[in-house]
């Protein structure tokens, strides 16, 4: 008996490990690399200013508020999809938004700007890459939510949609805003 | 809006510069005979020129395949010597490249790998361990940079399933061995085929 539901059973947990298979990958980006620095302090940069090149800019200087960090470029075909958002949904919410031109060439990114507009308070330059490689960055858009002591709180791989902006990011930013809350009481 | 459609990544590694290393070397190769006088223009002779050409082209793109291999050094680094090159070498194929997953640092033409390959080199240059240098990266970029995982209990499963499936195997195996020697062994001959079953 037990012999003759062996087959059927293999075939019902080959069934079943497939079928997680095809759930999993429809539910998770597969090229995503969870970041490390969750949790930890931001890595230290300090980097000029897109519009003034003699001014820098660092992550001491951000402290105090949480600050959004969107990694782009104008090379970058997904942040022209994903510009919008952050214009028409990031922006309204209040939050510091700091744009890292990510090995890019400034005269690029400025016409870049020029033509969709400027969603960010800051736009800071990394031409060579290296402040993006500190911060794992590996493709672009990428954007780390840092909060006020300076440790990156959430890390968005690719463009943000009107989805993940309500199911992870609000949450997140809620969860700090309610933490700065609570010690201002005190 | 629908963005579920549209990729949520952009992969800088798809922007040319893969083009630019990888088929720069097709420019080794004479122009194409298939470029030549069309054969209806001209009788046999030029037929079996342009077969000639043909088959030289295929030759030497045949040897551009085998030789393509070899020349994996991409950026050229100045290295003090053949042994700090190889090092570098065997360090950058224990490196995935972030951009192409599925390539590794020595590899890939991806504008990133060139960033790490750079920065993994200038470690070097500044004396540091192999450990030490992927630590670098396994800090920023996760476990994932690394081809073999670590072992640890994360893990555990990825490096023991496969050990466990060779002895579910065997057991399975076994108790198959084991019933039909039972069988054999005890009544008709005839009833050695209902182990056979499946």
């Amino acid at each position: 008996m037990i012999n003759r539901l062996l087959p059927l059973a293999i075939f019902l947990a080959l069934v079943g490990l497939l079928g997680f298979g095809i759930y999993w990958n429809t539910h998770h980006e597969m090229t995503e690399v969870p970041s490390p620095l969750i949790g930890k302090p931001a890595p230290a940069f300090t980097l000029p200013l897109l519009y003034e090149p003699d001014k820098t800019l660092s992550g001491k200087d951000l402290l105090g508020k949480p600050y959004l960090l969107n990694v782009f470029g104008s090379w970058c075909p997904t942040c022209q999809y994903e510009h919008p958002i952050l214009t028409g949904q990031i922006k309204p919410l209040g939050i510091k938004l700091i744009g890292l031109d990510w090995k890019d060439e400034p005269d690029d990114a400025k016409r870049w700007i020029a033509q969709f507009g400027n969603p960010y308070d800051t736009i800071i330059t990394d031409r060579d890459g290296r402040s993006g490689i500190d911060f794992g960055v590996y493709m672009a858009p990428e954007t780390f939510l840092i909060d006020a002591e300076g440790v990156v709180r959430y890390k968005r791989i690719g463009m943000f949609t009107p989805q993940n902006i309500r199911d992870e990011l609000l949450p997140k930013i809620a969860e700090l805003t309610g933490q700065s809350a609570k010690k201002a009481t005190p | 809006m629908n963005f579920r459609n549209a990729s949520l990544l952009s992969f800088p590694c798809a922007a040319g510069e893969g083009a630019e290393g990888g088929w720069g070397r097709s420019s080794v190769l004479p122009p194409s005979p298939l470029r030549g006088p069309s054969p209806a223009s001209g009788g046999r002779k030029i037929k079996s020129v342009v077969r000639l050409r043909l088959y030289a082209a295929l030759t030497m793109m045949m040897l551009g395949l085998m030789v393509a291999p070899l020349s994996y050094a991409i950026d050229p680094l100045p290295f003090k010597d053949r042994a700090e090159e190889v090092r570098f070498q065997k360090l950058a194929k224990q490196l995935r490249c972030l951009v192409c997953q599925n390539q590794d640092l020595a590899d890939s033409d991806a504008d990133l790998a060139k960033d790490l390959r750079k920065q993994v080199y200038e470690m070097m240059q500044s004396g540091k361990s192999d450990a030490e240098i992927k630590d670098y990266l396994v800090a920023r970029y996760n476990d994932f940079v690394l081809y073999d995982p670590p072992l640890k209990p994360g893990t555990w499963l990825l490096w023991f399933s496969p050990f466990a499936f060779v002895l579910i195997g065997v057991f399975v195996v076994a108790r198959i061995l084991r019933s039909r020697a039972k069988q054999a062994g005890g009544v008709r001959p005839a009833d050695t085929e209902s182990g056979d079953d499946w």
